[in-house]
C-alpha cells in the first residue's frame, strides 16, 4: 500500500513534469508535413491515380491564416475573405485566429511541428525577422503589388541590410486619448492639448467626483504601450530620440524618459480605485458604460468603443509639455502578413498575398476595421469620422513608432518585457521614475552596444 | 539451486503483462522526458543550428545577471506557494476529513460541495475570483461592507505583496478537496474497536483524535505532503490564467512554471529560447525528484503503517 502510493506519486510527478515540457523538446525535428498535405486534399476526388496528379489547378485549394487579431474573425469571415474569394473562387481561405497574449508562442511551436497555416500574420520587426532567418517565412521580394509600399512602411518587415522583404504590411495603429465627450460638455472642459491643460482637466473631473482616467495595471502592457509609448514621444522627440536610442546618443536615463514615467506616477491619484488589479477589459467596460471621462490608448479601439459607447466619444493626440510643441505620435507599424516557406500552396498563397498588397484590399479592410490605417499608397477614404480624425494627425504631428520595437528588444533581459515591468511599478508607486530609468538603461547595456 | 530454476522457469508471462504499461510510458513519458533533459545540454543559435554546450545552461541558469535573479525569484515564490498549501490547505483538509467522518446526515452532500472545485477547469477558477476580487464590481468588497469590514478590502490580486498569497489562497480553495478525500478515506478504514477501546480507557474525542487517529493516518499526512509538493512545483496554469505569462505585478507571481513558459515560449517582444527553457524544466525535473526521494527515505521508511 505505501510502496505502491509512493510509485503512484513518482509517476504524478514524471507525467506532470513531462506535460510541462513535452511540447516543443524536439526543436531538430523541422518536417513540415508539405509532402503530405496535397495528397490529402486530393484523396476524397481521386478515383483513378492518374487523374491525382493532372489538374491542380482548378482544384479547390485551403489557405490557413495564423493571427493573433480574434477580435476581428467575424471581420476577415464576413466581408474580407468572401470578397477575396469572389475573384479566386478555386482558393478558399480559413482564418484561424489565436489569443494575442498567446500567439508568438503558439506559432512557434506550429511552425517548428509543421503544423502551422499557410498565411501568417507577422508581428512587426525581430520577431518576424527571427522566423524569416530561421527560414519558415518565404521572402517576398518579387511579389506583385510589393511597389505600392514605401520604406516607412515596410521597414517593420525587411532584414537588417534591406535586402529581404518577408510580410505585406497591412496595417499600423495610432496612440491618442479617447474621452467620453458627454461628461467633458457637462463640466465644460476642453479637450486638453498640453500637460498642464490635461493634469488640469483631471483635477476637475476628480473634483467632481468622476473617474478622470480610466486604466489598470494588472496586465502590465497597458501601462507601457497606452502609458510610456503614447504619450513619451513627445518628451523624446519621436524618431529623433528612437533612432538616438539605437545609435547610442540617447540613453533611457535622459531627462525625456524620466520625464516620461513621472508623468505616469503623477496619473496614479486619477485612476479608478483598485487600478492595481484592474484588468484591460475591465478598463475598457467600464469606459464604454460611461463610467470614467478619459480612456489612454489607440485606434485599434474605435471598433468595440462605437458599438459599445452609448455617449459621444471624442478623441484628442497626447498631450505636449508646452503650448506650441511641435507634437509627436506613435503611429505604430502592427501587422503584416506573410508566406509560411513550409506551404503545400506556394502560389495561391502568394495570389492572397498579392491581393492583401492591392488598393482593394486597403479599402476594404481600412474600412471593416477602423483605426486600422492602411500602410500601403492606395489613396483610401474612411468613412468613419474618428478613424478619420485619428488620420488627420498624421498631418498634424511628426509619427514615430514604439522605442523598444526595432533592434533593442532583441537581447537578454527583454527591454519590452522590462518595460510593461517598471512602467506597471511607476504607476503602481512601488518603483520611482529614476528608479525605472536606471534599471532599464542597466539592463539595455548588459547585451546592447550601439 | 538447480531445481529451483527447473521448478520457476523464466516468467515470460510477466513480461507480456508489463509490456502494454512500459511501452506507452516510455513512449510518452520516458522518452520526452529524457529527450527534455538532453535539450538542456544544446544550445540553437539563429540559425537554427543545435550545438553541444555542456553545463553552460545550468551555469547560465544560476550565474548570469538575467537568469539566476528570476530563477531564485521563482524558486522563492513557488516555496511561498508551497508553504501556503501546507499550512492552510492541509490543515483544513484534515479538519474537514474529521467532521466528515464523524457522521452526520448530510455529509455526503458536504464532501460533493467540498470537492466540486477540484474537478473544475482552472480556467473557470482564475475567471470566477477575478469577478468575485475585482475592485471595480467584485462582489468581494461589497460582503466585507456588509459585515462592516469593507476598509479592509484591497486590490489583492494587483500588488506585488499580497498577489501571490491570493493566488495561493485561491489554489487552496479550488484544491482542498483532495487532501480532504484521502484524510477522510484514511479516517473511515479506522476499525470501531481502538477507538471504543480508547473511549473505554476514558480519552477524550482530542485525545482519541491525537494519540489514536492522527497516527495511524500518519503514511496519508506523507502522501498528501508530497502530492501538494509535486503539485506545487509544477503549478502553471492558474498564475498563467490570472496574471499571464508575465507573472505580474513585478514579476510577484512569477514561479517556476510561467519562468519556465516565459523562457520556453518566448513573450510578445522575448523570442523563446528552448534550450534554456529545458534547463529550467530540468531543474523544476530535480527539485521535484529531491522532494520525493527524501519523502520515500526520510519519512515513508519511518513512519510505521499499520495492518489493521
Amino acid at each position: 500500500m505505501r510502496k505502491s502510493f509512493t510509485l503512484i506519486s513518482l509517476l504524478i510527478a514524471l507525467s506532470l513534469i513531462l506535460t510541462a515540457c513535452g511540447g516543443g523538446a524536439t526543436p531538430a525535428a523541422t518536417e513540415p508535413p508539405a509532402a503530405e498535405a496535397p495528397a490529402a486534399t486530393e484523396a476524397p476526388a481521386a478515383t483513378e491515380a492518374p487523374a491525382e496528379t493532372e489538374a491542380p489547378a482548378a482544384e479547390e485549394v485551403t489557405l490557413t491564416i495564423e493571427s493573433w487579431r480574434n477580435d476581428d474573425l467575424a471581420i476577415w469571415t464576413d466581408s474580407i475573405i468572401p470578397a477575396f474569394e469572389a475573384q479566386y473562387p478555386n482558393i478558399h481561405v480559413v482564418f484561424a485566429p489565436t489569443a494575442p497574449a498567446e500567439y508568438n508562442g503558439v506559432l512557434n511551436t506550429k511552425l517548428e511541428g509543421g503544423t502551422a497555416g499557410d498565411l501568417i500574420t507577422c508581428r512587426p520587426f525581430d520577431a518576424s525577422l527571427q522566423l524569416f532567418q530561421q527560414g519558415y517565412l518565404a521572402s517576398l521580394n518579387d511579389l506583385p503589388g510589393m511597389e505600392n509600399f514605401g520604406d516607412v512602411a515596410k521597414s517593420a518587415w525587411i532584414t537588417d541590410d534591406g535586402a529581404d522583404v518577408f510580410c505585406v504590411p497591412m496595417a499600423s495603429v495610432i496612440h491618442g486619448f479617447f474621452y467620453n465627450k458627454d461628461i467633458f460638455d457637462k463640466y465644460g472642459i476642453a479637450e486638453p492639448t498640453t500637460r498642464e491643460e490635461f493634469f488640469a482637466a483631471l483635477q476637475t473631473l476628480k473634483d467632481n467626483g468622476e473617474t478622470p482616467l480610466v486604466m489598470g495595471t494588472s496586465d502590465q502592457w497597458e501601462a507601457a504601450t497606452m502609458g510610456f509609448q503614447n504619450i513619451g514621444p513627445n518628451y523624446w522627440k519621436g524618431e529623433e530620440g528612437r533612432l538616438a536610442l539605437i545609435d547610442g546618443t540617447g540613453k533611457y536615463t535622459d531627462e525625456a524618459y524620466i520625464k516620461t514615467w513621472q508623468d505616469l506616477a503623477d496619473w496614479q491619484p486619477f485612476l479608478p480605485e483598485g487600478y492595481e488589479a484592474v484588468k484591460y477589459p475591465d478598463a475598457q467596460s467600464l469606459f464604454t458604460l460611461g463610467k470614467g471621462a478619459i480612456y489612454p490608448t489607440g485606434s485599434w479601439e474605435i471598433g468595440l468603443f462605437e458599438k459599445d459607447a452609448a455617449f459621444t466619444l471624442g478623441i484628442f493626440p497626447p498631450y505636449v509639455e508646452n503650448a506650441g510643441d511641435t507634437c509627436y505620435i506613435s503611429d505604430h507599424t502592427d501587422i503584416a502578413i506573410g508566406m509560411n516557406a513550409a506551404t503545400a500552396h506556394p502560389e495561391e498563397a502568394r495570389t492572397f498575398l498579392s491581393w492583401v498588397a492591392s488598393d482593394e484590399f486597403a479599402k476594404l479592410y481600412a474600412n471593416a476595421l477602423p483605426g486600422f490605417f492602411p500602410l500601403s499608397n492606395a489613396q483610401v477614404t474612411l468613412d468613419d469620422e474618428i478613424a478619420n480624425e485619428f488620420l488627420s494627425w498624421r498631418q498634424t504631428c511628426e509619427s514615430t513608432i514604439r522605442n523598444s520595437y526595432q533592434i533593442l528588444s532583441r537581447g537578454e533581459p527583454n527591454l519590452e518585457n522590462e518595460l510593461w515591468r517598471v512602467s506597471a511599478a511607476v504607476m503602481n508607486g512601488s518603483l520611482e521614475p529614476e528608479q525605472a530609468s536606471q534599471e532599464i538603461q542597466a539592463g539595455l547595456d548588459q547585451w546592447y552596444k550601439p | 539451486m538447480r531445481i529451483s530454476k527447473r521448478r520457476f522457469p523464466f516468467p515470460v508471462h510477466i513480461l507480456v503483462f508489463l509490456a502494454p504499461a512500459v511501452l506507452l510510458y516510455s513512449l510518452f513519458m520516458v522518452i520526452p522526458l529524457v529527450n527534455s533533459l538532453r535539450l538542456s545540454f544544446f544550445e540553437i543559435n539563429n540559425q537554427n543550428q543545435v550545438s553541444f554546450a555542456g553545463l553552460q545552461n545550468y551555469v547560465k541558469l544560476f550565474t548570469d545577471s538575467n537568469f539566476a535573479p528570476s530563477f531564485w525569484r521563482a524558486l522563492r515564490n513557488n516555496f511561498v506557494f508551497f508553504a501556503v498549501h501546507m499550512l492552510v490547505q492541509n490543515p483544513i483538509g484534515l479538519l474537514l476529513a474529521a467532521l466528515l467522518a464523524a457522521g452526520g446526515r448530510i455529509r455526503n452532500f458536504f464532501r460533493t460541495i467540498i470537492f466540486m472545485p477540484t474537478v473544475l477547469s482552472v480556467v473557470i477558477i482564475g475567471f470566477i475570483w477575478q469577478l468575485i476580487l475585482n475592485p471595480l464590481w467584485g462582489v468581494a468588497e461589497s460582503m466585507l461592507e456588509a459585515v462592516g469590514l469593507g476598509a479592509w478590502f484591497g486590490p489583492w490580486l494587483g500588488k506585488p505583496e499580497t498577489a501571490l498569497v491570493t493566488v495561493a489562497l485561491i489554489s487552496v480553495w479550488q484544491f482542498v478537496g483532495i487532501p480532504m478525500i484521502l484524510f477522510y478515506a484514511a479516517l473511515i478504514g479506522i476499525p470501531e474497536e481502538l477507538t471504543e477501546a480508547a473511549r473505554v480507557d476514558g480519552a477524550t474525542g482530542w485525545e482519541i483524535f491525537w494519540h489514536v487517529k492522527f497516527p495511524l493516518i500518519l503514511p496519508t499526512v506523507g502522501i498528501v505532503s508530497v502530492l501538494t509538493f509535486v503539485g506545487n512545483f509544477n503549478a502553471f496554469d492558474l498564475i498563467y490564467t490570472m496574471k499571464g505569462a508575465n507573472a505580474g505585478p513585478d514579476f510577484s507571481t512569477d514561479i517556476m512554471g510561467t519562468l519556465f513558459y516565459r523562457t520556453f515560449f518566448g513573450q510578445q517582444l522575448q523570442l523563446g529560447n528552448p534550450t534554456m527553457g529545458a534547463t529550467v524544466a530540468a531543474m523544476m525535473f530535480l527539485i521535484i525528484l529531491t522532494g520525493v526521494l527524501l519523502y520515500m527515505f526520510l519519512w515513508a521508511r519511518r513512519v510505521q503503517s499499520y495492518e489493521l
